[in-house]
């Protein structure tokens, strides 16, 4: 707490560039720290969810416990013949039950906030590739880039860079702005997905999932692709930068120069066809 | 449960005629005795068990340390496909060729004809021909990974991956005519079980005295019947589409990939509750039997099964989550999925129930039985987590998955193969295995799988991907060398960290952590399965010779096995038993 509060601080005062990033942590037991309004309600949800499962478990392993010392062979001789109480019976289906309408409440806002995509103020379209992303602004302007894995040699762990997560292009998107993510797939499928906005979708070839995103804090976040696709699986990671809406406005300008001479990859499946 | 005259306890020693028993060639390979084919499923399930699991180790061993060690090309660059090969092929194999054969082939070919009191299987030699298409079913698995590229499409050869687009070479094909073999040799063994227990029932045994076993055997034998074909369907227009330009998963064609994730997992999601069905009976019976008290609940653990059986059919999608299907579908189900744990909490607490007030001895058997039930609450729970299509949307493809899934058929369709195992192997040889083996195996694999897959949930929880042949932590300096040297390195860091609060030690504990403890879960567990084999081996031949009624069933747990000599002889109950 301290040390996020300290965090917080230098980040108001400009002393540190990325407020936060976020990839799996050293002994990290829970779903990666939320910075977006859906990754914040999924990960209250899994912390309730948690407490019932933890509840049940433990009941379960007690009662277990119990009759194991009670009710072995040294402890009870003689075994009852019972096999039948109504009662127990019924209690032990409604309570279920009851425990599930608790989960499912919630369960279906989380999903639901999910689902029903708000009015977006900017779209960023991204396609998988075997074995990168290819991603597109098309209301800034249209241009696009590909993000490619930087090879383990050429990582540089002095400059915070991690192995198997930084690309040579990034994606970069505004903070406190309705995005809305269009995903499809040019190969095979592919899933693109970053946990700290609570985001994954499958890239599948011939249609265009839609799904959408907040982010609250600026920082960088990392996902990796999410459905096997082949050789390169675990090498086509996805990389994004968070900043203000003022530095993506102004990032965008430069980015629309930087990349015009890109074109969407359209290398078609069809060529790919041809070689089986 | 259907308390059995005693009276045919006597009886049973009027079967020992063993002068129809054909020779080695014949019995073995022509066979049409339930029993002598159940034995062969065992064994080849075993067969198949340590190969599945020799891959899960090789898999564990590359995944012991960031980077990748073992699965290289000639170059020493990564092998992405020699790992999906291994992935895919341990995923079958286990699914298909050691839990099913050994379950339903093995435990159901044995067991359900002797417990209604039937003379044999309905069709003996369809029963034959069902064994015997599992061989090459194995073989033409196997062989795929020597032709071509091998099939490095995950179990659930998604196009289009597994069409042209990702997969060229015959492996992918070779794959698809294994999974016809092993789906005919399955949808026949379905068909065989339904008929015998509609028909050869023994008198007096109506379907609401039959053990739960054989009512697990036939919810299972429905579920193979209507789920099997679906698969047969879906992998013939896989192989139509790669073959012969037909286009029904072909997105360039008209053709909808998605369509190929509804029809498998039509047939996968049922396919879940097939391998543990089966596990149910056989858990219900060792805990009355241990218990010394008869099953509580008995109408409730039927009918639970049933409708898990049913309702196991229209929750296929929750597979799907991710893949764009529409926000109201996945609203349905989230709901229906959610429901399954209704009647899987009936039978858990039913078993207690049974062990409540009982007189319970820990054989074997029981400890097997008790872990099963334990350990499928902790791959339940975790079940009810991934149901929820909003929480899925992280936990989708991660460890966190992988880790469910073993929880519920690692730790429990296979311990329930184990269960079943120490509880019959006297019927089924004649000997009997020496008790400490038995429960010296299940503390190591009960120990060695819980370091294994409980550490996987955190990863999955981090979002580590599924299928992935390396993770994202730094390599420290010090991790250098071959596997031995690169282990001794971390026991030291790890050892240094906690005894030195002053040490910093350059390991990245986050996923490295996790994936080292797996790791070393996955060792102890393969030695314990090494274990296994030399406990089959010795009780083989050098076990105790045991009576029929060798673990002391009480009349109002017994089940018919229990008046047959042990071993069983080569023909049974040719004086039909008579249900009070």
């Amino acid at each position: 707490m301290i040390k996020r509060t300290a965090l917080l601080l230098l980040s108001l005062l400009g002393l540190t560039a990325p407020a936060m990033a976020d990839y799996p942590r050293s002994w990290g037991l829970n779903l990666q720290q939320p910075a977006g309004v859906l990754s914040q309600q999924i990960y209250d949800f899994h912390d309730l969810l948690l407490w019932i499962i933890a509840a049940i478990v433990v009941f379960v392993f007690l009662l277990l416990v119990w009759v194991v010392i009670r009710y072995n062979a040294k402890s009870n001789p003689v075994p009852s013949t019972t096999t039948h109480n109504t009662l127990l019976e019924v209690v032990w289906t409604v309570i279920p039950v009851i425990i599930l309408i608790v989960i499912a409440v919630p369960s279906f806002k989380v999903l639901f906030s999910q689902g029903r995509i708000p009015q977006a103020e900017m779209t960023l379209k991204v396609t998988g590739y075997q074995w990168y992303w290819g991603y597109e602004y098309p209301d800034h302007g249209n241009f696009t880039f590909n993000a490619n894995m930087i090879p383990d040699a050429e990582i540089d762990a002095s400059k915070g860079q991690r192995r198997l997560l930084e690309t040579d292009n990034e994606v970069v998107l505004p903070i406190d702005t309705v995005i809305r993510v269009q995903v499809t797939g040019n190969d095979v499928i592919h899933s693109w997905t970053v946990p700290a906005f609570g985001v994954k979708k499958d890239a599948v070839p011939g249609r265009l999932n839609e799904a959408w995103f907040k982010i609250t804090k600026a920082g960088t976040y990392y996902g990796q692709c999410s459905e096997i696709c082949g050789t390169a699986h675990a090498y086509m990671p996805i990389k994004v930068r968070a900043v203000s809406k003022e530095d993506f406005a102004a990032w965008a300008v430069e980015a629309k120069t930087k990349f015009s001479a890109n074109t969407p990859n359209q290398t078609l499946i069809v060529a790919k066809a041809e070689v089986q | 449960m259907s308390a059995v005259d005693h009276v045919h306890d006597t009886h049973a020693h009027g079967h020992d005629d063993h002068g129809h028993t054909p020779g080695f060639f014949s019995r073995w390979f022509l066979s049409t005795n339930h029993k002598d084919i159940g034995t062969l499923y065992i064994i080849f399930s075993i067969f198949a068990g340590l190969i599945g699991g020799a891959f899960s180790i090789l898999m564990r061993m590359e995944l012991q340390d960031p980077g990748v060690q073992f699965l290289t090309d000639a170059t020493g660059a990564p092998d992405g496909q020699m790992w999906n090969v291994l992935i895919t092929a341990h995923g079958l194999i286990m699914v298909f060729f050691v839990v099913m054969p050994g379950l339903i082939g093995g435990f159901g070919n044995w067991f359900v004809p002797l417990m209604i009191g039937a003379p044999d299987m309905a069709f003996p030699r369809l029963n034959n021909i069902s064994f015997w298409l599992m061989i090459p079913a194995f073989l033409l698995l196997l062989g795929s990974a020597l032709v071509g590229p091998g099939a490095g499409t995950g179990w659930t050869i998604y196009p289009p991956l597994s069409s042209g687009t990702g997969h060229g070479g015959a492996s992918v094909d070779m794959a698809i005519f294994a999974l016809h073999l092993a789906g005919a040799s399955s949808i026949l063994g379905a068909v065989n079980f339904i008929t015998t227990i509609f028909n050869m029932r023994a008198p007096g045994m109506t379907l609401h005295k039959m053990p739960l076993f054989v009512w697990a055997m036939l919810v299972t034998a429905f579920l193979l019947a209507l789920a099997v074909p679906v698969l047969g369907g879906a992998i013939t227009m896989l192989l139509t589409d790669r073959n012969f330009g037909t286009a029904f998963f072909r997105p360039e064609g008209g053709g909808d990939p998605i369509l190929f994730q509804h029809l498998f997992w039509f047939f996968g999601h049922p396919e879940v509750y097939i391998m543990i069905l089966p596990a149910f009976g056989i858990i219900s019976h060792i805990v009355s039997t241990f218990s010394k008290k008869p099953i509580f609940g008995y109408l409730g653990m039927a009918y639970a099964m049933v409708s898990i059986g049913v309702v196991g059919f229209i929750v296929w999608a929750h597979h799907m989550y991710t893949s764009g299907i529409s926000l109201d579908t996945r609203a349905y189900f989230t709901a229906a999925t959610l429901i399954i744990a209704v009647p899987t909490g009936i039978k858990i607490f039913s078993w207690i129930a049974t062990m409540w007030g009982g007189s319970i001895e820990f054989k074997a058997p029981m400890l097997w039985a008790i872990g099963f039930i334990f350990l499928f609450t902790v791959g339940g729970v975790t079940g009810v987590v991934l149901a929820n299509a909003g929480i899925d949307t992280a936990l989708h493809d991660t460890y966190y998955v992988v880790a469910h899934f073993h929880y519920v058929l690692s730790l429990g369709a296979v311990f329930a193969l184990f269960a079943g195992y120490y509880y019959w192997i006297g019927k089924m040889s004649g000997r009997q295995y020496p008790e400490w083996m038995g429960c010296f195996h299940f503390w190591l694999t009960f120990i060695g799988v819980n370091l294994t897959f409980f550490p996987q949930h955190f990863a999955g929880l981090q979002g580590m991907p599924r299928r992935y042949i390396d993770y994202p932590a730094p390599i420290p300096e010090g991790l250098k060398g071959d596997w031995l040297h690169r282990t001794q390195y971390m026991i030291h860091e790890t050892w240094m960290t906690m005894t030195d609060k002053a040490y910093v030690s350059p390991i990245d504990w986050g996923l490295h952590g996790w994936n080292f403890l797996s790791s070393i879960g996955s060792y102890v567990s393969g030695a314990a399965a090494v274990f296994f084999v030399f406990v089959v081996i010795y009780t083989a031949f050098f076990g105790r010779k045991v009576g029929a009624n060798y673990w002391n069933a009480q009349p109002n747990t017994m089940t018919l096995e229990w008046t047959l000599p042990s071993p069983v002889p080569f023909h049974q109950f040719e004086i039909q038993p008579q249900v009070k």
